[in-house]
């Protein structure tokens, strides 16, 4: 049993389990279903996140409004040639922005955690796993990672924008993409937790503030910025760094954080960049249609 | 841990929104099954948030889509008004004026090819999930999480043992179930939301026992 990021290293340096191990045992308790459901279960919704994160790389996808359609193909064209950030982030960046633009066109994503954010842990899974090899194996092992944290998350804080902001939303997808990047990096236990407290520290107060009350500016942006933090945390935590507070306390930390969010701040669209004059110019579009 | 990986990692659904779109589709889908009869008119009452932002997240696609039998997850979602056309259901929207509603309740109303109407409210409470609260002007509480009995019985003594005794038969396990009724000796509601799928043959069975007016289940 574990209900915090803790317990779950404590469990893993007590039986020597892997961290997917332990989530996937956690699960069949949980549910009765066996281990083969499980994977079966995982494969399935792999299957749409991988589809989600390419399908707009070469296909704009249209949308009310339009205002991110074409950014994933856009991202993905540059992602070819010369960068400041190189290929890797780049075409990482065109995959987080493909799920957001066939969310935002009612196309079949993957919530994860919600469909908001959906676009940033298929990006990092399938740009970190090209880079290390991955098995299908190794790729839902990772995914047992992603969400065993992001369950945690769920638990003991929020992962909705409404209650805690996009922090809560991009920021949990971000940390439960590190974790998963650690994993598939083989890095150790602690390693994931601290990529995930990292994640959430470098988003902590970022506010929801949907441009026309819909699901798009910024939403894509925060998705492809929320896949590099994802994969920066990794490296950061692989390369050692000790982020000195436990990830359990960033969690609680962003919980706090989003609870003082004043209404404005959370999915309401009556702040941020949504209440600026082009924002409110694009409300107006949406009102006229 | 109380909570399950799928419930991180999921629904799998047409986006843009778990609440406004794949809820709003779940939400239809059920009404359809309640009013179980063909239809050849939907009207939706829209209250709340789904009234004020639900067209940017294709609530009104979503609804009508769950009302043909379209799931979540289904991408002709963003078709829906040409689906409807094809088959001939015709369809209006309307801001509804309700009192003490979740933010996020419609009110669908099926005009049947026999004549008769039937209305269901219902709202969708974040995350995809939903709860019809009325059917027919009478209060109910469906959230089809689990495959769910409806039934309306005559309230004799009697007619409940009958029912759980026809699903123990059938090896189905009661995970709850809510009797109601308006006036002692009337007409009383049953629902049961059961552990395994409910098969039409089950359905078949309790439709013949005594007492029973209307038998419909949910296996969504």
């Amino acid at each position: 049993m574990y209900n915090t990021i803790e317990e779950l290293l404590q469990q893993s340096a007590a039986t020597g389990k892997t961290l997917h191990r332990i989530i996937l045992e956690e699960e069949m308790a949980l549910t009765d279903c066996d281990e083969k459901t499980i994977y079966d279960r995982m494969r399935q919704r792999y299957q749409v996140m991988r589809a989600s994160a390419q399908k707009a790389l070469n296909a704009p996808q249209q949308m009310v409004l339009g205002l991110i359609s074409g950014q994933s193909a856009k991202q993905e064209t540059y992602a070819a040639g010369e960068s400041v950030c190189g290929s890797f982030l780049n075409k990482l960046m065109a995959m987080a922005l493909s799920s957001s633009e066939v969310n935002a066109s009612m196309g079949r994503i993957c919530a994860a955690p919600t469909a908001g954010s959906c676009g940033i842990l298929p990006a990092v899974l399938l740009a970190v796993g090209e880079r290390y090899h991955a098995t299908e194996q190794q790729m839902l092992d990772a995914l047992l990672v992603a969400a065993g944290f992001g369950a945690v998350i769920t638990r003991n804080a929020t992962v909705s924008g409404a209650e805690g902001g996009c922090q809560a939303e991009c920021g949990a997808a971000a940390a439960m993409a590190a974790a998963a990047a650690v994993t598939l990096a083989g890095g150790s236990p602690q390693m994931a937790a601290n990529a995930c407290g990292i994640a959430l520290m470098n988003v902590m107060g970022l506010v929801c503030d949907p441009v026309a009350g819909l699901v798009q500016l910024p939403c894509s942006f925060r998705n492809a910025s929320g896949a590099v933090n994802a994969v920066i945390s990794a490296d950061l935590a692989l390369a050692g760094q000790d982020p000195k507070i436990p990830a359990d306390q960033c969690i609680d930390a962003m919980y706090k954080v989003g609870k003082k969010l004043p209404m404005e701040l959370r999915e309401t669209a009556l702040g941020g960049i949504a209440t600026q004059p082009a924002g409110k110019a694009y409300k107006e579009q949406l009102r006229n249609l | 841990m109380n909570i399950s990986l799928f419930d991180v990692l999921g629904p799998v659904m047409i986006g843009p929104s778990s609440s406004h779109t794949a809820g709003a589709a779940k939400l239809a889908r059920t009404a359809r099954i309640i009013a179980e009869r063909p239809f050849h008119r939907v009207r939706f009452g829209l209250y709340g948030s789904f009234a004020k932002t639900g067209l940017g997240h294709g609530t009104c696609k979503a609804l009508l889509a769950g009302a043909m039998g379209l799931s979540g997850d289904d991408e002709r979602l963003r078709d829906a008004e040409n689906l409807a056309k094809q088959k001939g259901i015709s369809y209006e929207f309307y801001e509804a004026e309700l009192e003490d509603a979740h933010e996020n309740t419609a009110v669908i109303t099926f005009y049947c090819d026999d004549g008769s109407t039937v209305e269901v409210v219902g709202c969708s409470v974040g995350g995809g999930r939903i709860k019809i609260t009325e059917i027919d002007g009478l209060a109910a509480n469906i959230r089809a999480e689990s495959p769910t009995l409806l039934i309306t019985q005559n309230d004799r003594p009697g007619v409940v043992g009958a029912v759980s005794g026809a699903l123990a038969e059938s090896g189905l396990n009661i995970a709850i179930m809510r009797v109601s009724r308006e006036t002692k000796g009337d007409i009383a509601n049953c629902v049961i939301e059961t552990d395994g799928e409910i098969g039409a043959d089950l359905v078949e069975k309790i439709r013949r026992l005594p007492n029973i007016r209307s038998v419909r289940a949910i296996n969504i």
